[in-house]
């Protein structure tokens, strides 16, 4: 439980031409291979299995697939009846429907009974393939941290989604896993070490703190380099689980600069951004911004677009770390 | 025969047991609890295959009750049962007890949470589907009540039980015909309710939900083997609050306290068997 480790080789090099994955598509992967090494492994599926790719599961596992229609309630009761059973259910559906259509079948079935069910919430924020507003979500993170007994996770590339999958079968509570659609950087090796729980540093810096989760952080990562040119020193913590929260690797990293910058795409209510603030509120007063969706719902349009209206992108980033370093001026 | 007499005897010990730790708690739900009498005693002590001293055995017959809010019949069933000892319903209702006012697993021999209605059908899917896959002979039971049958995810159940071809589920609507506040059929009617359920590809049956010995044969004839395939509904026609004159057929009586004056007449009641 350490803020030390640090996932990124080469830290504060140049920034590197990273490759892109998509997180479906290392999700699909890592359920296959998942499958192959857990007997117990069952996925269940509201009729979107090409879009989150639980089709590749279907394909390799038919008779551990299970294909509901479009029925999410239905869905999240049934994995909560497999659990039971000893099976570790994955349910599959869009961020926006596992959140909020299924909530009240989350929290009876599997939430108070605290059985190992993995929630997971494919094309989350707002890059929801130009389906627009009915089909992004900036309000998942918020709900499901809510819920006592959930463990909310929130991979930052498609290596963090792979070892999420694979911790997540091992973990024997209720998971929310948060996942997205199309390609972002690989930001971390094979040899990362992904741990529930636990923020890892990717980059240190002692002139601001910036903490993200999801695909936040390649771009708070681009935004470090930004910086670096114009002498600010970003530190990168990275938060792929938002609850619970590592309270001594925010506490630490808030306390290394003295200036905390979150970033999620995320509404900034109730996310990452909230959980800070309250555990340093609490622990170690810190001057903050946060950057993620201003309590507003999205639209559909192209996901560069998307990202510069509502504030997601390494400009976004690096311009709240300007704002608080000014503050030191 | 013999053994429903005893059924019927089984029936009314639960009722009292009931009736005691609602009076005790002062809260509760008699009359949804008073109609599941013989139900739960027909599946617990004759139709379903469990053991007592083994909860956990993992080829049991798994119970559900998606009603919640007969969580205390259900006790009062298990500890008659064995499950645990009876001196424990005292503890209904109360802080830190295992006895929640509605079922909460860690009490031995409940295996989900429910209370929010509507979902305990689809638990009961997850439960058949795991047992096929493990190939278990476990039967599955989920009791329901009528008024429960408003909410729209039983019936994304019943479509998708027979989609799965699940025989070994067995739902049972304890169809005592009042909500609330009111008359089911004043304020969303299920008419024609075993229409509805066949339209959904389940084979239905009809009883008496009083007559212990047509629960029985009910139950069994779930899993007769010319209905491989399907899924059956027993719609048991209960009367709500049944066995106490003064609660039977009366909304007031869905969610009440039982004073100390009613709880004596109740009990004499159930010691004769006089509104039965």
């Amino acid at each position: 439980m350490s803020a030390e480790r640090t996932g990124e080789a080469a830290a504060s090099g140049p920034a590197l031409p990273r490759p892109m994955v998509a997180a479906r598509d290392a999700f699909g992967q890592a359920l296959v291979d998942l499958g192959a090494a857990d007997p117990r492994v069952v996925v269940l599926d509201a009729d979107l299995a090409t879009s989150t790719k639980v089709s590749m599961f279907a394909a390799a596992y038919p008779d551990r697939f299970f294909e509901v229609g479009i029925a999410e309630q239905n869905m999240t009761s049934i994995a909560a009846g497999l659990a039971t059973m000893g099976f570790v259910p994955f349910t599959s559906t869009f961020a926006c429907f596992a959140s909020k259509r299924a909530t009240d079948q989350i929290r009876i079935g599997i939430a108070q009974p605290r059985l190992g069910v993995v929630i997971t919430g494919a094309y989350s924020g707002l890059l929801a393939g130009k389906t627009g507003k009915t089909h992004q979500s900036v309000q998942d993170i918020a709900i499901l941290r809510s819920m006592p007994e959930m463990t909310v996770i929130v991979p930052g590339d498609a290596v963090e989604v792979r070892a999420a999958v694979f911790a997540a079968a091992e973990y024997g509570a209720p998971i929310y896993l948060r996942l997205t659609r199309d390609p972002s950087p690989v930001v971390f090796g094979d040899d990362y070490d992904f741990r529930i729980g636990v923020a890892v540093t990717v980059r240190e810096g002692a002139d601001v703190t910036v903490m993200t989760t999801g695909l936040m952080l390649p771009r708070a990562l681009e935004a470090a380099d930004t910086l670096a040119a114009e002498g600010i020193q970003a530190h990168v913590l990275h938060v792929p689980t938002v609850k619970p929260l590592d309270v001594k690797a925010v506490v630490e990293a808030a306390e290394r600069t003295g200036l905390v910058v979150t970033a999620e795409e995320h509404n900034v209510l109730g996310g990452l951004g909230g959980a800070v603030a309250e555990v340093l509120g609490e622990h170690r007063p810190t001057l903050m911004r946060r950057v993620g969706i201003r309590d507003t719902f999205g639209e559909s349009a192209p996901n560069d677009q998307l990202l510069q209206k509502y504030g997601l992108t390494a400009h976004d980033v690096a311009q709240a770390c300007r704002e608080l370093t000014a503050t030191r001026r | 025969m013999g053994s429903d007499v005893s059924h019927d005897e089984v029936a009314r010990r639960l009722r009292r047991r009931t009736i005691d730790m609602l009076w005790r708690a002062q809260a509760g739900h008699p009359g949804g609890s008073l109609s599941a009498a013989e139900i739960l005693t027909v599946l617990y002590f004759g139709a379903m295959r469990i053991d007592p001293t083994r909860p956990d055995w993992a080829d049991r017959d798994r119970f559900v009750l998606s009603k919640g809010h007969a969580a205390p019949i259900y006790y009062a069933t298990l500890a008659e049962r064995g499950y645990f000892s009876p001196e424990l319903l005292t503890t209904y209702d109360e802080l830190d007890s295992m006895l929640q006012a509605h079922p909460f697993v860690g009490l031995p021999g409940i295996d989900t949470c429910s209370g929010s209605l509507g979902q305990g059908l689809s638990v009961g899917i997850g439960m058949a589907l795991g047992a096929r896959l493990k190939g278990s002979e476990a039967r599955v039971f989920v009791l329901l009540g009528d008024g429960e049958l408003q909410e729209g995810q039983v019936w994304e159940a019943a479509m998708a039980a027979s989609s799965f071809g699940l025989d070994s589920l067995t739902a049972i609507v304890d169809a005592n015909r009042l909500q609330l506040y009111g008359t089911v059929e004043s304020i969303v009617s299920l008419e024609p309710l075993p229409d509805k359920w066949r339209a959904f590809g389940w084979n239905v049956l009809e009883v008496d939900g009083h007559d212990c010995a047509a629960l029985a044969a009910a139950l069994c004839a779930a899993a007769a083997p010319e209905i491989t395939g399907r899924p059956t509904v027993i719609i048991a026609h209960t009367t709500k609050g049944k066995g106490v004159s003064f609660m039977e057929n009366s909304v007031e009586w869905h969610s009440a306290a039982v004073t100390d004056e009613l709880r004596e007449r109740a009990l004499a009641e159930l010691v004769s068997g006089a509104a039965s």
